[in-house]
């Protein structure tokens, strides 16, 4: 039977989606404007459905702490919160990639920096890819644009967690939170077993069977020898990463003489704008990346050589722009629009940035 | 065929839900549909707004600097949305709420006096299905079946007893609004 076509919020189509992945746990404290997750999870009582465990930890800290724990133990575990909370869980995120530990975190980003604003922004997109942590760690990082998406990206964030054991973050913001679209919600998936769990995660801590040496999870290593090739190995799975995760979408680029690039609900406004500018003559297109790390680099690279000028559209100050230049190196000219603090930009205050800062300047 | 609305008026004013029942309406009949409030303190007594989008077609932006139909239920949200109605659009506003005169000589300008009409039902709570008629006598986007079934699907079941009030109210506000 086909799905029901369902009318919901961004953050509400995250509980549901969770829950019919056949999520373990979910652990979280409340903040505007992610609350939803948690609220929703709590209403649909999936501990009594599905055993699937629903807890508000006493603070953010516990609550990555407690992902931690479970992931330790092969569950697939997620946690969920906005800007400052997310900073907050980034020592438990370190951790996490540094022992190679799958698990789904959510953040709807809000404008900062401190508590800032609950309005919408995208401001967090440096932390998310460049470190927010410490040490040479790398966050699987989707961005989706579409209440679709925000259930879709459930069961895929956690297939590329547990594929490169390794942390997955959604990173989305106020607007695809609090937004209702038409969402196709996906089919329930049983939970795993624990021996399902032992087989195809021999590394979880699951209780020693007599004859196998102990399963250790950790980040320490104090022999720095030791800490180089753990190092090393991390390195070799991000470059795999790199070479087979990219996701990207394009959205009338075939003919395009300029390109806007924008992620998450900064690329719903974009494709307005693009569809704005095409009725005054000028041809634009827009490529969203789906994934903002691994960056669609090559692709980028590519448009350099086709177009006159790209404009990076953010809700923050300039900070994906800085990628999209490294991938052109220079070969074109690239330029950001931005607004800041939880204001946000419409199409036509895209489409005129995109002439005062592109187009009057070929 | 689209239709980008904005409903705008004070917190409690049943501004969201009103927008609600239309997504929903526009669910029921095969549409795309985007929603998107306007959260946090404004919905907390100060000026509260959602913006619906009814689409045959799949919806870009949800955030638009210009709208088709803006339904206008307060002072300040009239300052606010009547420069960014389309020339040709529509604006529709609660008598009770606008003090000040509507400039805009190029767009269609309707009166609904939804606020007495809900005085005289005995009835605060069907302010904005009145509202919600006289959208619907005006542009009739969705069929009424359909409304019917939208308003059904976003009261949960223990509300359904309302549901003959309600579909009163929205007939009711087909009858009161007039051209301006």
């Amino acid at each position: 039977m086909a799905e029901e076509i369902k009318l919901m919020k961004g953050n509400e189509a995250i509980a549901h989606a969770a829950i019919r992945y056949g999520t373990d746990g979910y652990f979280g404290y409340p903040i505007t404007p992610q609350s939803e997750i948690l609220e929703t999870l709590m209403a649909e009582t999936p501990w009594e459905k599905t055993g699937m465990v629903v807890l508000q930890a006493e603070s953010e800290v516990a609550a990555i702490n407690m992902i931690y724990g479970g992931a330790a133990s092969g569950k697939r575990v997620m946690t969920s919160s906005s800007s400052p909370g997310i900073s907050l869980k980034q020592e438990g995120i370190s951790y996490l990639a540094g022992a190679d530990l799958p698990c789904l975190i959510v953040n709807v980003m809000r404008g900062g920096p401190g508590l800032g604003t609950i309005q919408p922004s995208q401001a967090d997109y440096f932390q998310t890819v460049k470190g927010g942590g410490h040490g040479d760690y790398r966050l699987i990082t989707l961005a989706p644009s579409s209440v679709q998406e925000m259930a879709d990206f459930v069961s895929l964030g956690f297939d590329l967690a547990f594929t490169y054991a390794n942390p997955c973050m959604i990173l989305a913001d106020g607007i695809i939170g609090q937004m209702m679209e038409k969402v196709i919600l996906p089919p329930y998936r049983k939970r795993k077993t624990e021996a399902e769990i032992r087989e195809e995660s021999p590394w979880a801590a699951q209780g020693k069977p007599k004859g196998r040496k102990p399963n250790i999870v950790t980040s320490l290593e104090l022999d720095p020898a030791l800490m180089e090739e753990k190092n090393n190995r991390f390195q070799a799975k991000y470059r795999k990463i790199e070479e087979t995760e990219v996701r990207y979408e394009e959205f009338h680029c075939e003919d395009a003489e300029y390109l806007l690039l924008a992620f998450g609900s900064s690329a719903r406004i974009c494709q307005k704008a693009v569809e704005l500018a095409r009725l005054e003559g000028i041809r634009l297109g827009l490529l969203r990346p789906i994934t903002l790390w691994p960056f669609p680099k090559v692709i980028i690279e590519a448009y350099s050589h086709k177009v006159k000028g790209m404009l990076s559209v953010e809700l923050n100050a300039g900070q994906m722009v800085e990628d999209v230049r490294l991938a052109v190196n220079g070969k074109v000219k690239v330029e950001h629009f931005g607004r800041l603090g939880g204001i946000v930009f419409t199409p036509d205050e895209i489409l005129v940035a995109l002439k005062e800062k592109i187009i009057t300047h070929e | 065929m689209k239709q980008e609305i904005i409903i705008a008026g004070f917190g409690g004013q049943g501004v969201l839900s009103m927008g609600k029942i239309l997504a929903y309406s526009g669910l029921m009949e095969g549409k795309e549909v985007t929603w998107m409030p306007s959260y946090g303190p404004e919905q907390r007594g100060g000026t509260a707004n959602v913006t619906v989008i009814l689409s045959d077609n799949p919806i870009s932006s949800p955030i638009l600097n210009q709208y088709d139909v803006a339904i206008i239920l307060n002072q300040p949200s009239l300052d606010k949305f009547e420069s960014k109605v389309k020339p040709g659009g529509v604006l529709i506003y609660d008598g009770y709420g606008i003090h000040g005169e509507i400039r805009r000589k190029d767009i269609n300008v309707y009166r609904i006096d939804a606020m007495d009409a809900a005085i005289e039902m005995k009835n605060d709570k069907v302010f904005n299905m009145l509202i919600l008629g006289g959208l619907l006598k005006v542009e009739p986007m969705v069929k009424l079946e359909n409304v019917l079934l939208g308003l059904k699907k976003s009261l949960p079941e223990r509300r359904h007893k309302l549901l003959p009030m309600n579909e009163a109210a929205i007939k009711k506000g087909m009858e009161i609004i007039r051209k301006m």
